[in-house]
């Protein structure tokens, strides 16, 4: 049994960002976190850190931007909590030595980027995720910050009074990735969840193999609601052949999108007759489908990026990282062909629900980064948004997680933010397969109600069980279960969605659920086994698919990244609201929440979006 | 300090008890696993994939698990694996994982050469598996841990000692000296530009683990620290005296003066980070540094 104040679980940006900032509280703090920190995915994020830095840009145009771009579901006070505290933050990274690019005057460099009405994303060559990574990861060695890696939280500890609110979290329950023990991590103050995004529910993902939404699904199953999971951002430009991120930055440079017409489809197809190739992002990955579907496209794949009249030395100067990914992964050299490109899964926009704190509506459990919804990205994810995202809330989470009380939140959370119960109707039963079923390798968050020490001690007695379980018996393997599932999402909730195949997405997910059942981990050592390790992953893809799924299936109407073939509009007055799937007995329960619009000095009014 | 340490102590003792219930379970569970697991490779041996005239690649994969009987002797599996244009060695060892054999274990985790999880030994050079095309690759491939460091279980090592390298040179940015609030500290393009390369390091360890001096010398920070060292040493935020501080990190006994430029570490960075001309600069900066007449 381990013992901290705080615990911060996942240990790219936001973690790091979270401990940091609960440190300087005076906390004792512990990351723990299945990946080495530096192995993180943050550090494959390319573009760059929206931050209004410079005259004649403020933080206002910022959360105009970013409220347009989420298609008007975002949350104002969260948007705008973003924006003015994006500078700062920003700036703090360049003070621990992050080697941001500059100009000739020697201030850090902003190049223009999709949906924002001024050039303010900050940036580090095509690599800035790597060096925000790193610049992050020398400050916990510099605090001397406790990192237990290659350790794979299985759990949390959570009371399991009947409402979530009434819920205490007291730690958490690892498997230590090298032994293989099963310990217990006890938080005196609080603990923050960091653990990324689900991108493996896709098989066409910029996401890392990691990237399996184990925080989310803890959460979830735990009793806190996951908002908005039914938008997806699908990243306009990725390889073709293995789903590999080309940064946005090559089209904030002036890169072209070219049909197999030759047309600069953005202008000549009237996509987006103002910004073009610099439209926000579900609308390009849409136009591209389009074309592709239409047959314009190229080997009915993808279309063409071009960069060449960029000239070789702004290339080199600020996408060298291009570059090599698109040679080394396609084979295509950027300085003398165009790059294939087309849409891939990439961002989740919704996630644990959390106020502006990072708090969730459980006592004691926060939540930042792309597993948390706040929500800033509404609909539609701004390109340079996530980055702000993770130190602006990853460090404010990790401050209130170093106090024990609560803060006072414009953002109400928890089932009491309920306005309306959602109906939705699922070909397949939902949730739990074989509830009551002492054999099934599932669990619930919620325990008992006792003192901290005791919680957790329960907690890990009841993973220590069913690791027992899935290595005793004989079954089927996840791999397979795990692929099925990635190419149902794939086929059914992707870009373009509609009523039947978002049904047949249920079903497949139903038929995942039960064949999990029988799933089994075969590799009998506890050294480094990985197997078991994917085999508890594959079952949190399974609950956040499921989730996401409903969502997508309840909302009647087309929004942000959310197209319906149905529903051809955007309904302001019926779904100006959030989405929320809560896990209650084993069953996903949908309902309601307002949007808010109200900000500090100004209430932003719905409108048509173009670009 | 000392009640840390203590704590620690405590920590490990209730650790270990709790190992040790733990490890009894285990020993059961192993006995009635590992029959299984025989009849499970015997029974792949037989049914060796037929991909009906496609295109196939031979991996040769080492193995190698402290507790799984027949695994203790560490030996190398075959896995035959239908081929595609495009198809790197990781790919590869994720369909065998997938299709033959669910503990084949190794790290992986961005596939883009970003996380540095896969340094490997490919046909006896360190390359990362997600950036290693099969196409390039004579075949059989033979795939083995990065030498010279501690096998944990097939394909995966103990990094630890990579990690306390890097530690060893004080990896972080410490001048106290930066303006307020939302200005930053100037930098030139051209200083930017000077450390530029050196930023580019992802910790694969592929460089350490194939350096020589390192091999034979636990002591020696190793290119990686060294390279490490340099991106701060360079960087002009940083004022002289930390200057000064970082190259008597670096000139003490098992510092820059180890390396014998034999270029192992710049030729495998997968990162193509000039690391051998990083050390020589600094040899040169700690040399001027203590002639002091210029």
């Amino acid at each position: 049994m381990h013992e901290h104040d705080v615990i911060v679980v996942g240990a790219g940006g936001a973690g790091l960002r979270a401990a940091i900032a609960a440190q300087e509280e005076g906390a004792d703090v512990a990351l723990v976190s299945k990946l080495h920190p530096v192995r993180s995915h943050t550090g494959a994020a390319e573009g760059g850190i929206n931050a209004a830095l410079r005259d004649g840009d403020s933080w206002e145009d910022h959360a105009y931007d970013t409220m347009k771009g989420s298609d008007f579901l975002g949350d104002a006070p969260a948007i705008e909590t973003l924006c003015q505290d994006s500078p700062e933050e920003t700036m703090q990274l360049e003070h621990w030595g992050m080697a941001f690019s500059r100009d000739d005057d020697g201030r850090v460099s902003q190049r223009p980027f999709g949906g924002l009405s001024f050039p303010r994303t900050t940036y580090a060559g095509a690599e800035t995720g790597h060096h925000l990574l790193h610049t992050m990861y020398e400050q916990v060695v510099k605090r001397g910050i406790r990192v237990y890696d290659e350790h794979y939280v299985m759990n949390l500890a959570v009371t399991d009074h009947d409402d979530p609110e009434d819920r205490e979290c007291y730690g958490c329950v690892a498997y230590d990735i090298k032994t293989g023990q099963i310990n217990g991590f006890v938080a005196n103050t609080g603990v923050v969840i960091a653990t990324g995004g689900p991108g493996q529910m896709y098989d066409h993902t910029t996401n890392a193999v990691a990237n399996t939404g184990d925080g989310a699904a803890m959460a979830y199953r735990a009793g806190v609601p996951l908002e908005d999971m039914e938008f997806v951002q699908f990243h306009p430009t990725t390889l073709p052949s293995t789903g590999v991120l080309i940064t946005e930055g090559v089209r904030g440079e002036g890169g072209i999108l070219y049909n197999s017409e030759g047309e600069r489809f953005m202008f000549e197809r009237g996509y987006a007759n103002n910004a073009g190739e610099l439209a926000s992002r579900d609308v390009v990955a849409r136009a591209e489908l389009t074309e592709v579907n239409a047959g314009r496209g190229f080997e009915d794949d993808y279309v063409l990026l071009d960069m060449r009249h960029l000239g070789e030395e702004r290339i080199i100067d600020r996408l060298e990282n291009i570059v090599h990914l698109s040679e080394d992964f396609e084979g295509v050299d950027p300085l003398k062909e165009p790059m294939r490109v087309k849409p891939g899964q990439h961002y989740e926009m919704g996630g644990i629900e959390t106020d502006e704190n990072g708090a969730t509506c459980i006592d004691g459990l926060f939540a930042a980064g792309e597993c948390a919804c706040v929500s800033v990205h509404g609909a539609n994810r701004l390109g340079g948004n996530a980055l702000p995202e993770l130190i602006v809330f990853g460090a404010r989470a990790g401050r209130h997680a170093a106090k024990r009380e609560r803060a006072e939140a414009k953002i109400e959370t928890g089932p009491s933010a309920k306005t309306e119960d959602g109906v939705v109707e699922s070909p397949v039963t939902l949730g739990e397969a074989g509830i009551g079923d002492e054999d099934v390798a599932a669990d619930g968050g919620a325990l008992l109600d006792a003192p901290a020490g005791e919680v957790v001690e329960r907690a890990v007695e009841r993973e220590r069980a069913r690791v027992e379980t899935l290595m005793e018996r004989d079954g089927v393997n996840h791999a397979e279960i795990r692929s099925d599932l990635q190419q149902s999402m794939t086929a059914n909730v992707n870009v373009f969605r509609n009523e039947d195949g978002l049904k047949q997405a249920l079903r497949d997910i139903r038929q995942a659920r039960e064949r999990y059942q029988n799933v089994a981990v075969s590799d009998p050592s506890r050294t480094f086994n990985t197997d078991l390790i994917h085999t508890i992953e594959t079952r949190n893809l399974i609950d956040l698919a499921e989730a996401l799924t409903l969502g997508a299936l309840a909302r009647n109407e087309f929004r942000g990244a959310h197209w319906r073939q149905e529903f051809q509009e955007r309904l302001d007055d019926e779904w100006l609201k959030h989405t929320m799937v809560a896990w209650n007995g084993g069953r996903p329960e949908l309902y309601y929440t307002d949007t808010i619009l109200e900000g500090e000095n100004k209430t932003y009014e719905p409108k048509e979006r173009s670009y | 300090m000392s009640t840390q340490i203590q704590k620690q102590e405590e920590e490990q003792a209730a650790d270990e008890a709790d190992a040790e219930a733990q490890s009894a379970q285990q020993q059961r569970r192993m006995e009635r696993k590992r029959d299984r697991a025989e009849s499970t490779e015997r029974q792949r041996e037989e049914s060796a994939p037929r991909f009906g005239g496609r295109e196939t690649r031979t991996l040769k994969v080492f193995r190698y698990d402290p507790e799984v009987e027949g695994k203790m002797e560490p030996r190398f599996d075959e896995f035959t694996v239908p081929f595609r244009q495009g198809m790197t060695v990781l790919d590869a060892l994720m369909y065998s994982r997938d299709h033959y054999d669910s503990s084949l274990t190794f790290r992986h985790s961005c596939r883009q050469a970003i996380c540095g999880s896969d340094a490997l030994f490919i046909n006896g050079r360190q390359r990362l598996g997600c950036k290693t095309q099969l196409s390039d690759l004579a075949d059989p491939v033979r795939i083995e841990p990065l030498p010279h460091q501690e096998v944990v279980k097939d394909l995966v090592v103990d990094m630890q000692h990579f990690y306390d390298q890097m530690d060893a040179v004080e990896p972080y940015f410490q001048s106290e000296d930066v303006p307020d609030g939302l200005e930053e500290q100037r930098q030139t393009r051209e200083n930017r530009e000077k450390i530029k390369m050196s930023t580019r390091c992802i910790w694969c360890g592929a460089c350490m683990s194939s350096c020589n001096i390192a091999a034979g010398n636990n002591e020696y920070l190793g290119p990686a620290a060294i390279n490490k060292a340099y991106r701060f040493a360079m960087d002009d935020r940083e004022e002289e005296e930390l200057k000064q501080h970082r190259l008597e990190i670096l000139e003490q006994e098992q510092g820059v003066w180890r390396c014998q430029t034999q270029f192992s570490c710049t030729e495998v960075c997968p990162k193509d980070i000039p690391l051998t001309e990083h050390i020589q600069e600094l040899k040169r900066e700690a040399v001027k540094n203590n002639l002091k007449f210029w």
